[in-house]
């Protein structure tokens, strides 16, 4: 509801200023609505594959293909598909897409495949995707569903990156397979393992808790 | 054929590496749904329904597949077939009893998209169980979820009455116990030695 009205106010507001608001579609993805860090959704990839900075973006990256694709798709469809079944539609459309990229990751990269696991195919049941298809892409125009896919699927791999870099810094020294610190580092193994996923992620939501309020604030 | 004994797959679906606290699956209901300990158990009772239902369509599903040799229609078909059965569950308990569905609430709909009742069929065709290790394999599945859960409500409960400050409230808060549950859950490890 709140996405809705939002977006009212800002189209006015954009076409009294001649600005664009595709622009705009972007940015409340990246930062402002922030799929990870302001509304929470898609937990389940985000902490079990941020282990390494290289398995976030890539996990990153092919859910941005699959949810830029769906959203092309719903949204050329939107006028198409009746209102009953428009879940079962959607689900389908994002299940072939999943498909398609889960079998391209295997045949780029067997390593990259078995790192990141299930998760490729859990794509389908992440939230976000669905949340964008029935918020979204279901209500607008192509061009605005790419740009507003784009935005979300930006804001979900800075996410990604943010968990992925803090815990392969601290759980083994590198950032992006490549190593940062002395050998006299210890590491904390703790953070590449399952309680870390939580306690980086705790860490990052704190932080932008206490930037809100002092923007509340002040 | 995996010749893994039932207790071996018990032992290690609900405690060893439990869905919600070692492989983050169903995490959103797991921080929605955890704040009263009444809702957890209500909520962790359908999963654990859905999981032995779905569990058992998957593996008859995967079996169809295997037989007509269209494994990429795999992840397509168990959507479908998720979806469907939370729909049939959802009216047969309408029928038989409304109070029950009326406890449960907005949740049953709601399972369609917990990522445990996909990754349970997926990990069970990976693992190639037989129907009788799959259905063992979706029970603990679901007493794992359901102990999560209840342990997450009744640490939330208990801290209704603490103040914590300002920036932590909310999602921080359970985020960082759901840490601490993940850590003492990671205690189990060595009982897995099968």
């Amino acid at each position: 509801m709140s996405i809705q009205t939002n977006n009212k106010v800002n189209d006015g507001f954009f076409a009294k200023l001649a600005s664009s608001p595709s622009t705009d579609e972007y940015i409340k993805g990246l930062w402002r609505e922030n799929p990870v860090f302001v509304q929470v959704l898609g937990m389940c990839p985000t902490l079990a594959v941020s282990n390494t900075a290289m398995n976030g973006m890539a996990m990153g990256i092919a859910t941005t293909f699959v949810l830029l694709m769906s959203n092309i798709l719903i949204a050329s469809l939107r006028n198409v598909i009746p209102k009953e079944v428009r879940i079962a539609s959607y689900l389908l459309i994002i299940a072939t897409f999943v498909t398609m990229t889960d079998y391209a990751i295997q045949a780029i990269s067997v390593e990259l495949s078995k790192a990141l696991g299930a998760f490729i195919a859990l794509i389908v049941v992440n939230c976000q995707i669905l949340g964008r298809a029935e918020a979204f892409a279901s209500k607008n125009t192509v061009w605005k569903s790419i740009m507003d896919a784009l935005g979300m699927g930006s804001g979900f791999i800075l996410a990604l990156l943010c968990l992925g870099t803090v815990r392969e810094l601290l759980g083994s020294g590198s950032i992006f397979g490549i190593p940062v610190f002395p050998d006299s580092f210890q590491e904390w193994v703790i953070m590449i393992l399952p309680p870390g996923g939580f306690f980086t992620l705790a860490m990052w939501l704190m932080i932008f808790n206490a930037r809100k309020q002092r923007k509340e604030t002040s | 054929m995996n010749q893994e004994s039932l207790l071996s797959i018990f032992i290690n679906a609900s405690l060893i590496n439990n869905f919600v606290l070692a492989y983050f699956l169903g995490i959103c209901p797991f921080l929605g749904v955890s704040g009263k300990m009444e809702t957890a158990t209500k909520m962790g009772g359908a999963v654990t329904f859905v999981l032995i239902i779905s569990s058992m369509c998957a593996f008859g599903l995967h079996s169809l597949l295997e037989a007509i040799g269209a494994p990429y229609l795999q992840l397509i078909s168990y959507i479908v077939v998720i979806a469907s059965t939370v729909q049939l569950v959802e009216m047969f308990i309408k029928k038989v009893s409304p109070a029950l569905f009326n406890a449960l609430g907005i949740f049953l709909p709601l399972i369609t998209t917990n990522c445990c009742i996909l990754a349970l069929a997926l990990f069970q065709t990976n693992k190639g169980y037989n129907i009788v290790q799959c259905l063992v394999y979706a029970i603990a599945a679901g007493i794992g979820f359901t102990l999560a859960l209840v342990l997450m409500a009744g640490v939330r409960e208990h801290l209704n009455l603490a103040e914590p400050p300002n920036v932590v409230k909310g999602t921080v808060l359970t985020l960082m116990i759901a840490g601490i549950l993940a850590l003492s859950f990671m205690g189990f490890a060595g009982l897995g030695s099968s």
